[in-house]
């Protein structure tokens, strides 16, 4: 029973969410609860598979499991819809499925359109499904393309405008700053693939195939002038998505303009597609442009996590301060796949998912927040903890973690990372800790200014979290402490994909 | 190679057919009243029908020369063949309820378009230069006057004449050229032609002369930069349906001339003579990149479509360029990217047309609201233009890719580094079509609409999910027609996007039959 479930895990795992997205689109389209309702079911399968997924996945034997290949286009270029799960995809497999079900959950609010939302929803969750889990470079590229192509829609038509006073963020400039920020990140990825499968055709074997294109490496069939080449196309292109600076201005437009269901699962695991796509096509495919280039890539990681957390601290925008903060972050990640060390690697991945959860818990609570003030000048909100308790509660415990407090999955994330920086590059480690410092203070000083202190009489009549709300709240704030206390269940898994991964270098 | 009368002329039988069915639309448009025309159309549509039938039933097992060498019967033309009545059944669809009060002599129309898919056959069998020349006449006359049949519209007879102008003028420079190849290599037989050009002794001033003439035809044909000026101006003037047929019909015939002629003639000689890549690798590069920038500065729907269109002939073009270094593997993209390209565009201009049918506007900012409007017709829109855009899970991502890897495969890494770049300039102007139809309200039921497109509405206080939106109103359905159409094409839009394989098998066959053997 379970090793047939093993034989199709994979497979369901991305058509669970396309099927819901297909079978949503026949729902009666004046029944927008009908759409919510089918779609917490389809996300609540998937996120089952999720789970089951990541336990089955076993850490001892590590390596690439649950493979599967399906035939799809022959010779020449020889694809196929092969999936595999490394100890990279398998927790943020889980952390897909986590966000997913919160993001749909927390997606009640949207109330035009619905079906045409949740439609477009579960099919950007298949694709980050698809991208973490397949083994063919094709459809790799094919599920990014898919996970990337519903934002322009679900932007633009269920975002939001923000009015600077002087000039207007309008939701349209967002949506197509993202959108096509994004595509000419994937214009590098498409050459880059391109590139390689050119050199394996050369070889006499063309293919898509990562397994086989990293074998073809390691057989010294790529030149290194190649790779020096190959590699800034994927660690840009990819980068891009991973918030990269100074590729990332996308990033904080996009999230802010974005409804809060997709905020969630932009800045949560979307982003995460850029940093694995890094790992897994630029570190593992081409591994000697990677060594070259890896001091340069942690040089704009650290700049990530200084101009994030400088470029928040000038915020009043409560979204805008989240959007910087989100980019401050994956500078960590980056830092932490730069070093090319073990413990830093594995920092960086487990950074992925803790700041998933975080981030987008710190998006579901801003989005509850603006639902009931529809403000989000922190300049005026004021005493929020009054009328708003969990909501409070839930937005401090995320952003304790987010500056790294002891006891949440932050700290451990960012210590890795910093430990193995300070192994490597021992300045860019220190400003590293310093780029921690800034997030501390603004951090506090948005707690402090808008969730507690006086509270304006105009608060009032403000209601707290829904029971849905509290209810993903209350998960994600509890996955934040387990994670902080006992990672090994995650790091068990992250460091069998990290040893293979570095046993090329 | 064998002289005198054919005695296999039932292997046209195709042809005779479509052309005795033509005569018959025409001649039963003489006796029906003008409320009855609509009977032609399914005359029409009922003879393509047949004719796909026999073609099929009459698979050639072997190529099998007709005329002495003239005109080949092979899986390539069987598969055009096909493939050329599957898009005159589109257009047909296209054009019924738009024909009812925009085209006059609707029965002449449909016997016209019959004509021209005869043509259009006989193109993709042609394996002699004047044979092509006078098939590509007989596409193209037709053509000239299904461009000026727009009733009551002074831009459609404009357009029509600036369409036979310019088409005379290329045909004109074709010609020349057939007559400076045929003055320096006394042949006009593809394969001849293959064989003298290998011959270091047949180079002569004339020779390039003719074939860089030849050439310089056929962009026009295909509206390659810089021979596509008459594109933006007919597709905008035409009827929307023949505007379609432009679009898809016309650019897939001249592609399977150009694939055959490449086959047959230039490819076997690339040894000795192989310069000529390099000539359609930039004659690609510049179709694509001035196609899609110029395309950015579109108002008119259609002349987006038209310079879109022109962009995705580059892309094609870049297919061709490398059929010298692997030919089946860039022969079989050109075909899937022209197979994925004409189901689109029909998607897409099958939407158009339903809109314009209700609304009688054809201006990008016209599809404002169109998502409230017309749900399925927008949503058929934008999947189709998401595909043109080359985004998965739809056939253009698939299409795309492998037309791609097999230009990177031959050699031109570059050229597919610009394909890859003008794709990402296409989605923008794709996007703001998206715009319009998913985020714009609809400019009349906005109240004040021209404050509210300067965006000066109050963001700060208002998003989407929360503003109270004044009602729109629906518009009609369309009719079943063109939902079916739509729904068909983007069934297969869909299903080319994610399992392409049955399709690249048949491409296969029909792209071995003119496999060179140099």
């Amino acid at each position: 029973m379970m090793a047939n479930f093993d034989q199709v895990s994979l497979l369901l795992l991305v058509l669970v969410p396309l099927a819901g997205a297909v079978l949503t689109m026949f729902l009666p389209k004046d029944r927008p609860r009908d759409a919510w309702q089918f779609a917490i079911f389809v996300a609540a399968i998937s996120f089952i598979l999720s789970v089951a997924v990541f336990l089955r996945y076993d850490y001892a034997a590590g390596g690439v499991q649950f493979q599967r290949a399906y035939d799809w286009i022959g010779h020449p270029l020889n694809i196929s819809l092969h999936f595999g799960l490394n100890g990279f995809g398998a927790p943020l497999v889980l952390l897909n499925g986590i966000v997913l079900l919160g993001a749909v959950l927390i997606s009640q609010t949207i109330t035009r359109r619905t079906r045409d939302f949740f439609v477009l929803l579960l099919a950007l969750g298949a694709g980050v499904y698809g991208v973490f889990i397949v083994r063919d470079l094709f459809f790799l590229f094919f599920f990014y393309e898919l996970a990337v192509l519903p934002m322009y829609l679900l932007i633009g038509v269920w975002g939001s405008s923000t009015d600077f006073g002087t000039f207007l963020r309008t939701k349209e400039y967002g949506a197509m700053k993202l959108m096509l920020v994004l595509v000419a990140g994937s214009v590098l990825i498409w050459i880059g693939i391109l590139v390689l499968y050119v050199a394996s055709s050369q070889a006499g074997s063309p293919t898509f195939n990562i397994d086989d294109l990293a074998r073809m490496q390691q057989d010294g069939v790529l030149s290194r002038t190649l790779e020096l080449w190959v590699f800034p196309l994927f660690a840009i292109g990819f980068g891009v998505l991973a918030g990269l600076w100074p590729f990332h201005t996308w990033s904080p437009d996009g999230h802010v303009a974005a409804p809060t269901g997709v905020s969630m699962l932009h800045a949560g695991v979307l982003m995460k597609l850029g940093a694995f796509g890094i790992i897994q096509v630029g570190m593992l495919l081409t591994p000697v442009g990677a060594e070259f280039w890896m001091p340069v890539l942690i040089g704009l990681g650290t700049v990530n996590v200084i101009y994030g957390a400088i470029s928040a601290l000038s915020q009043n925008d409560l979204k805008y301060v989240i959007g910087y903060s989100s980019v401050s972050h994956m500078g960590y990640v980056l830092m932490g796949i730069a070093t090319l060390h073990p413990v830093g690697l594995a920092g960086a991945v487990l950074q992925m998912f803790s700041h998933g959860i975080m981030t987008a818990l710190m998006f579901a609570m801003v989005g509850a927040i603006y639902e009931r003030t529809h403000i989000r000048d922190t300049t005026v909100l004021n005493g929020l903890i009054k009328r708003m308790g969990t909501t409070t509660f839930f937005f401090a415990i995320a952003g304790l973690a987010s500056l790294g407090l002891p006891g949440l999955s932050g700290f451990i994330a960012e210590f890795m990372v910093f430990t193995g920086a300070f192994r490597t590059y021992l300045p860019l480690a220190v400003l590293g800790v310093i780029g921690a410092a800034i997030t501390a203070v603004y951090i506090l000083r948005l707690l402090a200014r808008s969730f507690f202190g006086e509270a304006d009489p105009q608060w009032e009549h403000l209601t707290d979290a829904s029971p849905v709300e509290k209810g993903v709240g209350g998960v994600f704030v509890l996955i934040l402490i387990v994670v902080g206390v006992w990672p090994a269940p995650l790091l068990n898994v992250i460091n069998t994909g990290v040893a293979s991964a570095l046993s090329v270098f | 190679m064998e002289t005198g009368l054919t005695t296999n002329l039932h292997l046209l039988t195709p042809e005779f057919a479509l052309t005795a069915l033509a005569f018959l639309v025409f001649t039963v448009d003489l006796f029906l009243p003008e409320r009855s025309k609509e009977w032609l159309a399914g005359l029409a549509a009922a003879s393509l029908l047949v004719v796909i039938a026999v073609a099929l039933l009459m698979r050639p097992e072997q190529s099998t020369e007709l005329y002495g060498g003239l005109m080949v019967v092979d899986g390539f033309g069987l598969f055009f063949k096909v493939f050329f009545c599957a898009i005159g059944l589109g257009i047909i669809a296209l054009s019924v309820e738009y024909g009812r009060d925009r085209l006059q002599h609707r029965g002449e129309f449909y016997g016209l378009l019959l004509f021209s898919i005869v043509g259009m056959n006989l193109l993709a069998m042609s394996r002699e230069l004047l044979t092509a020349y006078i098939s590509l006449e007989l596409l193209s006359f037709s053509l000239y006057v299904m461009v000026a049949y727009g009733l009551r519209e002074a831009r459609s007879n404009e357009a029509g004449i600036k369409y036979i102008i310019i088409g005379a003028l290329s045909s004109a420079i074709m010609l020349y050229g057939l007559s400076n190849i045929y003055a320096a290599l006394g042949t006009t037989y593809f394969a001849e032609i293959a064989v003298d050009l290998s011959n270091p002794a047949a180079a002569s001033p004339v020779l390039w002369v003719g074939i860089a003439l030849l050439v310089v035809g056929l962009g026009f044909k295909l509206s390659a930069v810089p021979f596509h000026m008459w594109a933006p101006d007919a597709y905008e003037g035409a009827p929307l349906p023949v505007t379609a047929y432009l679009a898809i019909g016309s650019k897939a015939a001249a592609f399977a001339l150009t694939l055959r002629l490449f086959a047959e003639a230039i490819v076997p000689a690339a040894a000795r003579w192989d310069e000529w890549q390099l000539v359609i690798a930039v004659l690609a590069a510049i179709t694509m990149l001035a196609g899609n920038l110029v395309a950015l500065a579109q108002r008119n729907l259609k002349r987006l479509m038209a310079y879109s269109s022109i962009g995705h002939v580059g892309y094609a073009l870049a297919g061709v360029a490398v059929l010298g270094s692997d030919f089946a593997l860039a022969a079989k993209g050109v075909i899937f990217y022209l197979v994925v390209y004409a189901v689109t565009n029909l998607v897409v201009f099958a939407g158009i047309t339903a809109y314009y049918n209700r609304e009688g506007k054809d201006d990008i900012v016209d599809l404002s609201g169109m998502a409230d409007r017309q749900p399925f017709v927008a949503a058929a829109i934008a999947i189709g233009l998401f595909s043109l855009a080359g985004l998965p899970i739809f056939a253009g991502f698939t299409a795309k890719f492998y037309l791609f890897a097999a230009v990177a495969d031959g050699g031109m890494l570059w050229l597919a580094g610009v394909a890859i770049f003008t794709s990402l300039v296409s989605l923008y102007y794709y996007l703001q079509v998206m715009r319009q139809m998913y985020i714009e309200r609809p400019a009349h039921a906005a109240g004040s609409s021209a404050a509210d497109a300067h965006g000066s509405q109050d963001y700060g206080a208002h998003d989407s999910h929360d503003a109270a939106e004044p009602p729109v109103a629906p518009l009609q359905r369309p009719s079943i027609l063109l939902t079916a159409t739509m729904g068909v094409g983007l069934l297969v839009v869909v299903w080319l996007g994610i399992y392409p394989a049955p399709l690249l098998n048949l491409i296969e066959t029909a792209s071995a039959a003119i496999l060179p053997l140099g």
